[in-house]
């Protein structure tokens, strides 16, 4: 074992080795490690290289605040996660890890000249110095910036990793189980709630999950916890989530919870997502998120090998790693020495504690001299050497006047840090709660909560372990009895040992070096220094949000967690105003990166979305058919013979439909059945056509507007009944207009008794067109006179088809002799088959959606959405003919009176023929004046629909045009993405027999 | 996401809702002046603070309902029917100082 | 005259997920489905002749023998019944209200999955945001809600046991995303 490894001790199993590899070269690291304690276990410190100056990074922290040990985690070619903290990896066996920005190798990087032209590189440098000229940006500043910067590789596979989700509600929400959170879930658990206890490490229980010497109730820590731990696990009231992380805290207790399942297996099980996301919804939330311990802030403080005073204490009490074997403790807190002690009675030698304060706490000291430590107060550190570790650091007396005096090099393999305690708030904070500033302890500390929850322990400022156990249990109790749960319990937790958490510093500490080059970091990942932090408030940026913006001070992972009071200190002293005055930058989630998998969950590939298939869907897809989405309907475009294009298949279909019969699956559109004794006066209001008068068995061509006056949808309707109607939609507008017609319905039309339901799923439709169409159905119906007296063209019957119920149409979007058959959704597949024998028998064919738009263009028939664009009347649509004027009232009635809709700028529906007739324009191509019309000239519209038309032989187009139907037979130009505007002439858009004759046979 | 708290159903989750707009917007009657009529086709408040808004339980009884919803907090203080009394608005809280400092 | 065209359930070709002793997700036979809409009155009306008298209680079904009438708004109503005629049942229940009322038949728009199992709360809760625990979500509870993007009818028939009604076209969406969400509790 190596000999940064100590003999005994920690929650490692020694017994179990494992092995692994960082930057290629093998390691053995033991189960229980994380990626950090396992690499400073070989005595591997540099780990990575920071954001802008590629300067070499160590660890810093043990925990999941840790900015600077991000690695890349490689499972195989497609598995590669970046920007993972070393600090929070479970080690697993052959666990593969890679160090981030640097080029060729970790030990030379080429980008670290940034670090020696750094005076180049302040704060704010690229928004100044890559403004001009402007087209360097693109072509040479951005792509180099980009090579260059940037936090990892994305990997470049899809993710073959699942992700779920799961809703989950619960009486009391506890994040964090360090002694604060257990006690409070145990209360709360006592006292009958439902709860959820969420943490983020492999194990409850915090910060005494590091602590070799407390004892709590007699017992050890160890023994506590897990007589805790088992307690709650015991009962089915309680959910434990290790390995999770809160990290976004929502409007009505509404917590993100992410939990990391398979990243810490070597071979996880194909069942199991790696991630899972758990959508609490809590009655009351308590907060027991801890504390963070802040760096100080000196020169060239960010070398690898110095790190925090209490993570080296957790390394070794926890993992049995010893960070170092000659430290120097520089702290302006008690709890470093803490550190120092555990670090010392573990053979690490400690060549002294450096106290920044002139008169830190007697017993501190001396507990501190009883062990055989050296303390020297108010000293510094004014620098450090070493290139990829630190090698020395430069020991400085402070003067009363905060020159430094006498200094000392004193040699070291690790500086052990500790600034002070920062209470988290950040999820307090996210809830929109307000903020306490505390003057003696300089900590923000969370004030009146947003939402039902409260704080609780070192998250609150509270530290002594006895008080924070007592907190606890009192907030669970609390918390469970807000919750409408019996509570009334009490309980009170004694504890000896525990850590001394006073003390802090914040800002740079006093020094001697040349404030104007050195480099004392603030924010390790950004490489922000307390230099840039002063330059921005120079600069005139005097808000902290400002400062953050354009120094990234605590941007991206940090997310302020170890840099933002330090920065704050820095530009409120610069600025000249107190801390609070400053203002704390507000805390976003995500609290620590999450992965996209885990937003995404299970809405990916076929589960993005639902998709809709018809009844008939596998038979047109056996055809060989193509789909079109349309809506969420997946709808058969076309169906293609063997060596048929598109373009042939909907040829062969639409001449098909004109001299014999087609078959059509029309089931997608949308149906509602309108029912009740104010049925018809309900359809008078809510489309702009009669129906009073409509007789049953007739059907109507319905065109509906909103209160605006502009077409929203349309569709045929049959009266079914005196006080029912089946009305059909557009495929895409049915939930808008059911939902419009219940608005009204109930807020509006509340005097009308009227009934809806949406039928569309309930019917399958099968559309047969074309002069064979009655032929085919004949002797298909049963009890339904189909001859062209007994029904007539826009009728519905009702009767029997292949035995089964029927609406049966006799309706057409063809302009030909057509039928739509309605029938039981489950039935429509079993009556296709019937049909499409007598479909092929009469010489006729299926039919997809492109040959339908087209058939429907010969005649001029609109597509609402497509033909028109939420901007056109009834009129300027060509069916003003279906208003019923004579109506009292109906939705767009008053809007169609607005003195704007007239005029001649006014776009109406025209026709368009090419001059060039082999010629098909774009949709959506502009119309202009002349071929070549000057710079700056409006359109006078555009193309809406354009096609093909094998049965005219030639183009046909429908078009938007401003005054449209006076410019009957004018010339107009067609705009073309590939060449110069091309001659049209304005025409009836109706194109194909204009008499109607065929529809009436 | 919200708890929306439907008159017929109680309090539900955000996404089972669709917010409808600016609630009590009377529609004119068709004599009215095109002034009259482009306010209710076209002018909405949008201020911050308490509205009384439209919501719809549309994934749930399909029920077109009132509330009165703080646009900053998102807080909703009163759900209501249609056609029922509407409550009054609270008042707002003072708005205290960002950061409180105590010694 | 041609021969009477067969049913093709929307389930056809669709795998149905199961967990061992965990879940398991059967189709619900065919059944007739239709849509009440009206007052109470009307409601009450119908009950005395449908058998179980739809709840004016939100969110509440009631059933008696093989028929159910679910909650679904303060006007609406969700009948079950067995399969059979079902245009003879609505004309004998229509007959029998004097109040306004729809009754559409919906016999073929749903369709229904029933999960049973320790885990079917669980994983309907991967994509159904609603409390599913005992107490806020009893058994007799019934309310329209979501599953993912899908709208669903959910009726808790038993502890362990759930009805799903939904459109036919989401049954490929729906079956998928129950098989996804259960995929994990195989462990
Ligand atoms: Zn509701």
């Amino acid at each position: 074992m190596s000999r940064f490894r100590t003999e005994a001790g920690g929650r490692v199993k020694r017994d179990k080795v494992l092995s692994f590899t960082f930057d290629g070269v093998a390691y053995q690291g033991l189960t229980g490690d994380t990626l950090a304690s396992a690499l400073l276990a070989n005595g591997v410190h540099l780990v990575g290289r920071s954001f802008k100056y590629h300067r070499p990074r160590g660890i810093v922290t043990a925990g999941p605040e840790d900015q600077n040990a991000l690695i890349t985690l490689r499972r195989d070619a497609a598995r590669e996660t970046p920007n993972l903290r070393a600090t929070q990896v479970e080690l697993y066996q052959g666990l593969e890890a890679e160090s981030q920005n640097r080029w060729p190798s970790l030990k030379f990087d080429v980008n670290a000249i940034n670090g020696l032209a750094s005076s180049l590189f302040v704060s704010g440098f690229y928004y100044k110095t890559f403004m001009w000229p402007r087209s360097f940006w693109k072509n040479v500043y951005e792509p180099r910036i980009r090579a260059a910067a940037g936090l990892g590789k994305a990997p470049a596979k899809a993710d073959p990793d699942r992700y779920t989700s799961r809703y989950v509600h619960c009486d009391v929400l506890v994040i964090g189980a360090g002694p604060a959170g257990l006690t409070a879930a145990l209360a709360a658990k006592e006292a009958g709630a439902t709860v959820i206890l969420a943490d983020e490490g492999a194990e409850f229980g915090g910060s005494l999950l590091g602590d070799a010497v407390t004892t709590i109730e007699g017992k050890s820590t160890d023994a506590w916890m897990s007589d805790v731990v088992m307690n709650l696990a015991m009962s089915d009231k309680v959910r434990m989530l290790a390995r999770t992380t809160a990290f976004g805290y929502f409007a009505d207790n509404f917590v993100a919870l992410v939990e990391r399942v398979t990243d810490h297996l070597a071979a996880p099980s194909d069942a199991l997502p790696r991630e899972r996301l758990w959508q609490v919804r809590a009655k009351q939330v308590i907060l027991a998120t801890g504390a963070l311990e802040r760096p100080l802030v000196f020169p060239e403080n960010d070398r690898p090998g110095i790190m925090m005073a209490e993570a080296g204490r957790s390394f070794l009490n926890r993992y049995g790693v010893k960070v170092g074997l000659r430290a120097v403790v520089f702290t302006a807190t008690d709890s470093a020495y803490r550190a120092a002690i555990d670090l010392k009675q573990a053979g690490v030698d400690i060549q002294l504690i450096a106290d920044l304060r002139a008169r830190p706490p007697a017993d501190v000291v001396d507990e501190a001299l009883a062990c055989g430590l050296t303390v020297r107060a108010a000293s510094t550190l004014c620098g450090t050497q070493g290139g990829l570790r630190v090698s020395a650091a430069e020991v400085g007396e402070v003067n009363g006047d905060l020159t430094i005096g006498r200094k000392e090099v004193v040699d070291c393999d690790v500086v052990l840090m500790s600034g002070g305690w920062t209470p988290n708030i950040n999820l307090h904070s996210q809830s929109r709660g307000r903020l306490i500033y505390n003057e003696t302890t300089q900590n923000f500390l969370p004030g009146a909560p947003g939402y039902d929850n409260v704080s609780i322990g070192a998250c609150k400022g509270t530290y002594d372990l006895s008080a924070t156990m007592n907190e606890g249990y009192a907030a669970g109790e609390a918390a469970a009895r807000a919750s409408g749960r019996k509570g009334g319990m009490k309980k009170g937790f004694s504890s000896l040992g525990g850590l001394a958490m006073g003390g802090g510093h914040l800002g740079v500490v006093p020094h001697d070096r040349d404030p104007g080059r050195v480099k004392a970091f603030v924010d390790f990942q950004h490489d922000v220094t307390a230099k840039d932090i002063k330059l921005a408030t120079r600069e005139g940026f005097q808000s902290i949000e400002h400062v953050k913006r354009f120094t990234t001070t605590g941007m991206a992972t940090d997310q302020g967690k170890t840099s933002n009071m330090n920065a704050l200190a820095i530009a409120a002293k610069a600025i000249g105003k107190a801390i609070p005055e400053v203002g704390l930058t507000t805390f976003r989630l995500p609290y620590t990166p999450t992965t996209f998998g885990n937003f995404a969950g299970t809405a990916r590939g076929d589960l993005f979305d639902p998709i809709r298939k018809t009844p008939m869907h596998d038979w047109a897809a056996a055809q060989g058919a193509p789909f079109e989405n349309v809506a969420l309907w997946k709808r058969a475009w076309y169906f293609p013979k063997a060596g048929e294009d598109m373009h042939a298949a909907v040829n062969r279909e639409c001449k098909t439909v004109r001299t014999t019969v087609g078959m059509f699956d029309a089931s997608t559109l949308g149906k509602i059945e309108v029912v009740g004794p104010d049925a018809a006066e309900f359809m008078n209001r809510m489309y702009v056509n009669p129906w009073t008068k409509l007789e049953i068995g007739r059907c109507r061509y319905g065109i509906m507007c909103r209160d605006d006056g502009f077409v929203y949808d349309d569709g045929v309707v049959g009266r079914m009944a005196a006080d029912r109607f089946h009305v059909t939609t557009t495929t895409g507008g049915a939930p808008r207009v059911m939902n419009l017609m219940e608005d009204y319905l109930q807020t509006e039309f509340t005097d009308l008794k009227v009934f809806l339901t949406s039928t569309t799923e309930q019917w399958a439709v099968i559309a047969v067109q074309g002069p064979k169409a009655r032929e085919v159905l004949a002797p298909l119906v049963e009890g339904i006179d189909i001859g062209k007296d007994a029904m007539p063209h826009m009728s519905v019957r009702e009767g029997r088809i292949c035995g089964v119920p029927t609406r049966l149409f006799r309706i057409s979007f063809t302009g030909e002799l057509g039928f739509e058959v309605n029938v039981p959704a489950d039935y429509g597949q079993g009556v296709l088959d019937a049909i499409w024998r007598e479909v092929r028998e009469a010489g006729g064919c299926a039919y997809g959606t492109e040959a339908m738009h087209v058939l429907r263009a010969e005649k001029g028939y609109i597509i609402v959405g497509q033909d028109t664009d939420g901007t056109l009347t009834p009129d300027e649509a060509g069916v003003g003919w279906a208003v019923g004027k004579a109506k009292a009232d109906f939705l767009g009635k008053r809007g169609l009176m607005r003195p704007d809709l007239t005029g001649p700028s006014r776009k109406q529906l025209i026709g368009l023929l090419t001059v060039d007739p082999k010629r098909v324009p774009d949709e959506g191509a502009q119309l202009v004046a002349s071929a070549a019309p000057a710079k700056g000239s409006h359109a006078l519209g555009h193309v809406t629909s354009a096609y093909w038309s094998e049965n005219l032989g030639r183009s046909i187009a429908m078009a938007q045009l401003e005054n449209g139907r006076a410019r009957l037979g004018e010339t107009v130009y067609i705009t073309s993405l590939t060449g110069a505007a091309f001659p049209a002439v304005v025409a009836d858009p109706i194109f194909y027999d204009k008499a109607g004759a065929r529809i009436d046979v | 996401m919200l708890l929306v708290t439907c008159p017929y159903c109680g309090p539900r989750p955000e996404i089972e809702f669709r917010q409808a707009g600016e609630a009590h917007i009377a529609r004119p009657a068709i004599t009215c002046s095109d002034d009259e009529w482009a306010d209710f086709l076209y002018m909405r408040d949008n201020h911050k603070g308490y509205m009384r808004e439209r919501w719809r339980h549309v994934a749930g009884c399909g029920r077109f309902f009132n509330v009165v919803r703080h646009t900053v907090t998102d807080k909703f203080v009163a759900s209501y029917k249609v056609g029922e009394e509407k409550p009054a608005i609270p008042a707002e809280a003072a708005a205290g100082p960002r950061v409180e400092i105590v010694r | 005259m041609s021969e009477t065209a067969t049913r093709l359930s929307a389930f056809a070709g669709l795998t149905l997920p199961a967990v061992r002793n965990r879940l398991s997700v059967t189709v619900a036979p065919d059944a007739i489905r239709y849509s009440l809409r009206g007052s109470p009155a009307a409601a009450a009306a119908l009950g005395a002749v449908f058998g179980p008298v739809p709840s004016t209680t939100a969110c509440r079904a009631t059933s008696a023998g093989d028929r159910a009438a679910l909650w679904l708004g303060p006007d609406e109503w969700y009948l079950l019944a067995p399969d059979g005629d079902a245009a003879a049942l609505a004309a004998s229940l229509s007959a029998a209200i004097d109040e306004p009322h729809a009754l559409v038949d919906i016999s073929h728009r749903n369709v229904g999955l029933i999960l049973k199992g320790p885990r079917a709360a669980d994983v309907l809760n991967g994509a159904c945001p609603l409390d599913l625990s005992e107490t806020a979500f009893p058994v007799g509870m019934s309310t329209r809600t979501l599953y993912a993007k899908a709208e669903i009818i959910l009726w808790r028939t038993g502890l362990d046991t759930f009805r799903v009604e939904f459109w036919r076209s989401f049954a490929g969406y729906i079956v998928g995303l129950i098989a996804e969400n259960a995929r994990e509790h195989a462990v």
